[in-house]
């Protein structure tokens, strides 16, 4: 081994433990980039193997009822590839230890699956067989749910009846990676489930033989999918269509490819931070390392060594810290990578979902780490290169100090000698105390970036389901009904209060501008039903007009005062104008709200309901749900508490093992700039502060001295990263501001406690090891050492 | 050997300029030992730095044999060092996370025809401290492994900036005596700068500064040997 070669690791062993906490925060930055990267990569990868093997479908739509020869005419709009017409109904399920009824869609399956769209993915058991009778395969997550295996029955109300439908295999479908029951927020395994059905039996027990009511298809290559959707509309649409949409409308794409975005987005910010932090850390450190090694550095050079060679010398040393960072930071990424998929895989339901690790995303891990830390040590090794050697000779001057601010604004009498020391030292080097500052900083607002989706999660919980959604159960029935099933309702016992609502699929125009969505009609005043602002102020819903979400406004580019065009698309698919007379800032989807008998009017009919929200006594309930399983008219219930309750058991621990991360990210990040920062002034200052202690000082004088310096930093350092941090939960909240969910910028006090607590203790900590490193300052050494 | 002429050094420090040499013409002979002697400030490092390829002079030129020193730039003038020049320093600048052979091997690391690490060490009487650190030597050790380090490479010159200035009495001697061996031994053109006058009877010639101007240079008819040196 060449002689400077061994040098560098020397140094870099002497320096371990600045070097060690770069490296962490480093491998931190690593770890988060592998981790999102891969886990992005398996996702995508995965999820386009799945579709292109099991031939998910492009354009989906939904209609009344068509009789089968239609089927050719959609095979001959041009663009299509293949079509697959299917037969899609409702049915509510009694599932032993359920009370309420869970609800299932049943799908129809043709004799030749195998050769069609969305093909099923079998895991157990086999096909329905031809001729069978209440056969069903069931989706994974229900079964998974239920502890369904093959031979199971299960009880269903389908088309008014009774039945028992025998499961005899258990699957999975690139139709519902995501399964959620449409319309609704949160996944329920529990309660919503998939079946597939043979074609002829499905269509003997909902009396549509030689009928469909659901269209999939497939695009040829370079096809324009809105002129197949537009023609697929004008076909579909004297059989009730309710319009056609694309993949990225289809409701579990929609969720999948929502996570991967996030992820995209996670790839891009979260390392940058880290990487950004350590570069400036590699910076201060190795500028005093330079400092410090200038006599040696002119030694080299007289000895002929080259700029080049002395660069090189010193980035090296980063390169290997580099080195040393990729491979922990790619062993806990991949770990945690592993863990995220597994977490994937309780909300996302594949046939097979590995996580793998591509060399490629290990290499660009070390390619942007390097990139990271050259440009942090860049200027340093500079110096190092630029020091003319006969001057490298002379010792440094010293440095040179002013009366700071305060002091020359007259107040210097307020400041002890070892606070002046402290303010002198900080104005001196302005750019590093910030740097420190800044770095602290970003480890309080990782902090509280990492709860404040616990706190918007929670409170937009909160919001929708306590002040929105007021009601227990919501209940939607087969047909539109009249209002004789709401007062039977309100008659059955432990029913406490009950309001009807009519909900409609429409499309919804403004100028070139379409969106298929669905339009609800509310009793005004309601009270299980509030349409609410994000400041928690009810929205009225005046006359005749529209209340449009904020999101649904803008997708439409309209504003409360203008008129569009609502085209109706099922029963008697009235075109109407109607007035937009409110816009509500709400969280979730996008709505478009009327009063119950506006809507009602507007649909040429009187008293219609879609269904209706109950409040109940939960005492009774059990009564209640027998009843509505057993009901006929009965399509849905959704019961609100229990939704919830499972829905915050799955995301509880995901947020738990997230927040795990944040903080430990967060408390590297915090001891690794405040132990650095520590470390370089003790190196700079040893020296002054073995003066003190021979001129009489105490250990404890000359490191109020030496920690105050840290303290000054994590006091600014602190509210200065609770401002950072909200102003990223701000981006957080406008970089998740989709279609689907919006976050509430809601950052509780609790969390911004629990930042600085952290933070402050994980200072005093890197204090507690700087000031054991002050007890042991060998006085006599670091006098003799020349500066 | 070296011929330089008209050599001028102006540095800026702040808004004054200082002239640390000032027209200076000077030769030196090939295997000789010189001796520049000076008080602190009369320009002697900077005249040996630019000798060294270190420092370039604001004005006047310098040749060492075919080479025209002063219109080099850095990476010439780093080629040059490596290949011709070794240097001994005052406060030894020794690289402290290197051993004394690992100090040694630096320079033979990245010289074309130098002597093993261990035969310099053995020059300078330090065989057998090799694997001791700078830390672990005395200031005179120290000063002896420097030495060892800057002759590795055969230079054709070697260039002493206050070698003895550090040091006591015995350990300065003991330093002198190897500098000396080496001018002897192997030939060495060999330059120490020195404030004190005592060190200059072992010269072969001995140049004088003051005030950035050569004052005087000498002949001593008789060399004394550097262990009968005292002061």
């Amino acid at each position: 081994m060449k002689a400077l070669t061994r040098k560098m690791l020397r140094d870099l062993l002497h320096m371990r433990g600045q070097a060690l906490a770069i490296c962490l925060v480093m491998a931190s930055g690593v770890a988060t980039f592998v981790m999102s990267l891969s886990t992005l990569d398996s996702l995508q990868s995965t999820l386009d193997a799945y579709y292109e093997r099991y031939r998910f479908a492009e354009v989906f739509s939904h209609l009344k009822r068509a009789p089968q020869p239609l089927t050719a005419r959609i095979r001959e709009i041009p663009g299509v590839a293949q079509v697959q017409t299917r037969i899609v109904e409702a049915v509510t399920l009694d599932m032993p230890g359920l009370a309420e009824p869970a609800v299932g869609q049943l799908i129809s399956l043709a004799d030749r699956a195998a050769d069609g769209l969305n093909r099923l993915y079998l895991r157990s058991g086999r096909l329905v067989e031809p001729g069978s009778e209440r056969e069903v395969i069931v989706s994974e997550a229900f079964a998974d749910a239920h502890r369904l295996v093959p031979g199971d029955t299960v009880r269903a109300v389908m088309n008014g009846r009774f039945e028992r439908l025998r499961v005899v295999g258990v699957a999975l479908s690139p139709e519902f990676i995501y399964q959620i029951r449409p319309g609704d927020i949160l996944p329920d395994d529990l309660r919503f489930g998939v079946f597939w059905m043979h074609t002829d039996d499905l269509a003997a027990a909902f009396d549509m033989e030689g009928a469909f009511n659901d269209v999939a298809l497939t695009l040829m290559p370079g096809a324009d999918e809105e002129a197949v959707i537009d023609r697929l509309d004008r076909l579909t649409e004297r059989y009730g269509g309710l319009g056609a949409y694309g993949r990225d409308d289809q409701v579990s794409h929609k969720y999948v490819s929502n996570e991967i975005k996030e992820l995209r987005g996670m790839v891009a910010v979260v390392p940058v931070i880290f990487l950004g932090v350590a570069g400036f850390l590699l910076n201060v450190v190795l500028s005093r390392l330079i400092s410090t090694q200038r006599e040696q550095i002119a030694a080299l050079k007289a000895m002929g060594y080259s700029r080049w060679e002395i660069g090189l010398h010193y980035l090296q040393m980063v390169l290997m810290m580099v080195v040393f960072s990729v491979a922990l930071g790619t062993a806990v990424g991949a770990w945690m990578g592993s863990g995220l998929t597994r977490m994937y895989t309780l909300f996302f339901h594949f046939p097979v979902f590995e996580y793998e690790l591509d060399v490629s995303v290990v290499l660009l891990a070390f390619a942007v780490s390097a990139i990271a830390g050259c440009v942090g040590s860049v200027h340093a090794a500079r110096r190092a290169v630029r020091l003319p050697p006969a001057e490298a000779m002379r010792p440094q001057p010293p440095a040179s100090f002013r009366p700071t601010v305060v002091e020359r604004i007259g107040l210097q009498r307020l400041l002890s000698p070892a606070a002046r020391m402290i303010l002198r030292q900080l104005e001196r080097q302005p750019a590093r105390a910030m740097l420190s500052c800044l770095g602290i900083a970003l480890a309080v607002a990782i902090l509280v970036v990492g709860n404040f989706m616990e706190d918007a999660i929670d409170y937009g919980m909160g919001f929708e389901f306590q002040l929105v959604q007021r009601g227990d159960v919501t209940v939607t029935f087969v047909e539109p009904t009249s209002p004789t099933a709401l007062a039977e309702i309100r008659s059955r016992p432990g029913v406490q209060h009950v309001e009807p609502f009519r909900a409609v699929s429409a499309r919804l125009r403004a100028e070139h501008r379409v969106r298929r969505n669905a339009v609800m009609g509310l009793t005004p005043g309601g009270e299980l039903f509030r349409l609410m602002d994000i400041d928690e102020k009810p929205v009225p819903l005046p006359g005749d007009g529209l209340v449009l979400s904020r999101k649904l406004a803008q997708l439409l580019a309209v504003d409360v005062g203008d008129e569009i065009t609502v085209e109706v698309l099922q029963e008697t698919r009235p075109v109407r104008r109607v007035a937009v007379v409110g816009s509500v800032n709400d969280f979730t989807g996008t709505n478009a709200y009327m009063q119950f008998a506006a809507l009602n009017r507007l649909m040429r009919q009187e008293d219609v309901m879609s269904g209706a929200f109950l409040s109940i006594d939960r005492e009774r309930e059990d009564a209640l749900y027998t009843w509505l399983k057993n009901a006929p008219g009965i399509a849905s219930v959704t019961v609100k508490n229990a939704a919830l309750d499972s829905f915050r058991q799955t995301i509880a621990e995901t947020l738990l093992r997230m927040k795990t991360f944040y903080v430990a990210f967060a408390v590297v990040i915090a001891f690794g700039v405040v132990y650095n920062t520590a470390r370089i002034s003790l190196s700079e200052r040893s020296r002054d502060l073995a003066t003190l202690r021979v001129v009489g000082f105490s250990r404890g004088e000359i490191s109020l001295i030496q920690l105050g310096e840290l303290a000054v930093i994590t006091v600014i350092s602190v509210p200065l990263g609770l401002v950072l941090g909200y102003g990223l939960a701000a981006l957080t909240s406008r970089a998740f501001d989709t279609e689907m969910f919006r976050i509430p910028l809601v950052v509780y006090r609790s969390t911004y406690g629990f930042a600085a607590v952290v933070i402050t203790i994980a200072a005093i900590f890197s204090g507690l090891v700087v000031r054991r490193m002050l007890d042991r300052l060998d006085l006599v050494a670091v006098l003799k050492t020349r500066e | 050997m070296f011929e330089a002429r008209g050599i001028t050094k102006v540095y800026h420090m702040g808004e004054v300029d200082v002239h640390a040499l000032n027209n200076v013409d000077l030769d030196l002979y090939e295997g000789e030992l010189a001796v520049l002697l000076g008080p602190s400030g009369s320009g002697k490092s900077t005249l040996l730095n630019i000798l060294g390829g270190l420092d370039v002079p604001t004005a006047g030129r310098v040749r060492y044999l075919d080479h025209d020193l002063s219109a080099y730039d850095d990476r010439a003038l780093t080629l040059y060092r490596r290949e011709h020049v070794g240097f001994v320093f005052q406060f030894y600048n020794l690289i402290p996370s290197l051993t004394a052979l690992e100090n040694v091997a630096l320079v033979t690391d990245i010289a074309e025809d130098p002597m093993p690490p261990e035969q310099a060490l053995e020059l300078v009487e330090l065989g057998e401290r090799m694997n001791h650190f700078p830390s672990q030597l005395s200031g005179g050790e120290q000063q002896r492994i420097a030495i060892a380090r800057a002759i590795a490479k055969r230079p054709d010159v070697l260039l002493c900036d206050e070698p003895t200035g550090a040091l006591d009495v015995q350990t300065g001697i003991v330093v002198l005596e190897a500098i000396e061996r080496v001018n002897r031994e192997l030939g060495t053109t060999t330059a120490v700068i020195t404030h004190n006058a005592v060190i200059a009877e072992m010269a072969d010639r001995v140049i004088q500064l003051s005030g950035g101007l050569i004052a005087r240079i000498r002949h001593n008819e008789r060399k004394m040997p550097a262990s009968e040196l005292a002061w």
